[in-house]
């Protein structure tokens, strides 16, 4: 059957007009999530940190960057917040964490825990609970036309800019001389420091390098969802899933899981609301007992 | 004397692994340290190293006190090490597997002059069209040929080589034992530890024989050979 081009538009409302709505915002919302759970599973993969205090930290730069906004504006904000985070990250790394790494995993899960409730509650005491908005700049206002859908500009720009975010981090890791020790400090880094590398430095710049990714996240999420205090928790949890389902440390898995967390949480809540908040957690549970590992990870 | 190493004691855990170790080499010297499984040869090199940190005694290296370095300043003081099973990064390709040997090497120690790509491609031909693989999928001696090259390019002046044919065909040994000869020639001193007893005393001048945790013995290769008696007493099974 033909159909007239002036028929079209009406004939793209309806089912299917929701379902590519929902799909690109799916997809936004799970590369905001690979920002913020990137930085988590590569910390994971090379250090053996499970870093508890990440999400909240992700929450801290979207707090900063609403500060920052208003003093300045978005993209001052985008540069400096991150940046900030990543040095709180290399402080907390260097004097806290570090020194309780040896001890074993339960003193650190319940160390960075402890990190992330201090942070909370600085957040809580500074900014109070209420939520905050932060308006995107300017030139990311307003809808722009794909086919015969209006779609926001600020989307569109969270799945350019994260895109180029991993296509940089691939970089980094095949092309740099930082990446390649951390690829060779992955498998084996008694080797590395017996090469003449202080890996002990090493870590502590890859944790800021992490926590800067968690920052960036906080940053582009501030402007999509309200600041508020249940940031981390909401983000928080998705990431800590997505980072489960990829496979602890795998930087390819974190992505697919991303997406997919994204696509899942979008429909979900779209089509059959009462169950949504499930389905990601089924979906760990699921994945976890056919493959305990994750999708694409080599360690349990 | 380039390497002094005086009452070396380490622990694993509660277990004296090595007890008064005392060694030296000097410049340009290939010495072998002998002796059967697990009487602390590796455990001697790693604690040269500073990979297990010695409890207490002294390592002087060209004057320098080491003993509580932590690795990557040993390396930096110019002793490299290539450690048994290769430990190459298997995820790595052969070319930055030889970039990884250089990056944390500033100073200069090097005997001779400077290693270079160019240098190591010269001595190791089969890197060349294999430059861009993965080390995973090459053969144990072109990866044991790897881990030597990895250390060169740090421009060591002291190798610490722990047990280079292991695991090698006949033929490959010997290209393995060239290879180190062909190194020291350029004036890289080199504290092998070795299972192969043909290898050990064709390099090397002089033998440290382990008993257990403790040097037992200590004499040029002449001694050792006229006396099989000794040989029989720490090596033979």
């Amino acid at each position: 059957m033909k159909i007239p081009p002036s028929d079209r538009g009406t004939i793209m409302e309806g089912t299917a007009f929701i379902l590519l709505t929902q799909g690109i915002h799916g997809i936004s919302y799970g590369l905001v999530l690979f920002l913020a759970a990137s930085g988590l599973s590569m910390i994971f993969g090379l250090m053996d940190i499970l870093n508890l205090s990440h999400a909240y930290l992700f929450m801290l730069a979207a707090y900063f960057a609403f500060s920052i906004a208003q003093v300045t504006n978005f993209w001052v904000a985008l540069l400096l917040a991150p940046l900030a985070i990543a040095c709180i990250g290399m402080l907390l790394e260097r004097y806290l964490i570090k020194p309780v790494h040896p001890f074993g995993h339960t003193p650190e899960l319940v160390l960075t825990l402890g990190i992330g409730m201090v942070l909370l509650e600085v957040v809580k005491s500074i900014w109070g609970t209420t939520m905050l908005t932060v308006m995107p700049p300017e030139s990311l206002q307003g809808f722009i036309p794909i086919g015969y859908l209006k779609y926001p500009v600020y989307r569109i720009f969270i799945i350019v800019f994260t895109i180029i975010i991993l296509c940089g981090l691939h970089q980094l890791f095949r092309r740099t001389r930082f990446g390649t020790i951390v690829r060779a400090a992955t498998v084996n880094s008694d080797m590395v420091s017996a090469l003449g590398i202080n890996v002990p430095r090493i870590y502590t710049l890859f944790f800021g390098f992490g926590t800067w990714l968690a920052g960036l996240a906080g940053v582009v999420v501030a402007p999509l969802l309200s600041v508020h205090p249940g940031l981390a928790d909401q983000v928080g949890l998705d990431a800590f899933v997505v980072v489960v389902l990829g496979g602890l440390g795998s930087l390819w898995g974190a992505f697919v899981a991303s997406i997919l967390i994204g696509l899942l949480n979008t429909y979900g809540i779209q089509l059959i609301p009462t169950v949504a908040p499930l389905i990601t957690f089924s979906l760990m549970v699921l994945v976890l007992t056919v493959k305990p590992t994750g999708l694409f990870g080599d360690r349990q | 004397m380039q390497l002094v190493v005086k009452d070396l004691n380490t622990f694993y855990g509660a277990i004296h692994a090595l007890q008064n170790i005392s060694l030296s080499i000097a410049e340009g010297e290939i010495v072998a340290l002998l002796g059967r499984n697990g009487m602390g040869k590796s455990t001697t090199l790693k604690s040269i190293m500073g990979i297990i940190k010695p409890r207490s005694g002294s390592i002087q290296f060209n004057g320098n006190e080491l003993a509580g370095l932590p690795p990557h300043k040993i390396a930096q003081a110019g002793i490299g090490y290539v450690p048994e099973d290769r430990q190459v990064f298997g995820n790595l390709t052969i070319e930055e597997n030889l970039m990884m040997g250089q990056m944390g090497i500033k100073n200069k120690n090097a005997a001779g002059p400077k290693w270079t790509l160019d240098r190591i491609y010269e001595h190791f031909p089969f890197m060349v069209k294999k430059h861009g693989l993965k080390a995973r999928f090459i053969s144990g001696g072109e990866q044991q040929m790897l881990s030597i090259a990895r250390a060169l390019m740090g421009n060591p002046s002291l190798l610490l080589i722990d047990e280079p044919s292991e695991g090698l065909s006949p033929i490959i040994v010997n290209e393995v034992r060239d290879i180190l000869a062909e190194i020291n020639k350029e004036g890289v001193s080199v504290l092998l530890v070795e299972h192969n007893y043909k290898v050990a005393v064709y390099l090397a001048k002089r033998i440290y024989l382990m008993g257990k945790a403790h040097i037992g013995y200590e004499n040029s290769v002449g001694h050792l050979e006229a006396h099989p008696e000794i040989r029989s007493q720490f090596l033979e099974v």
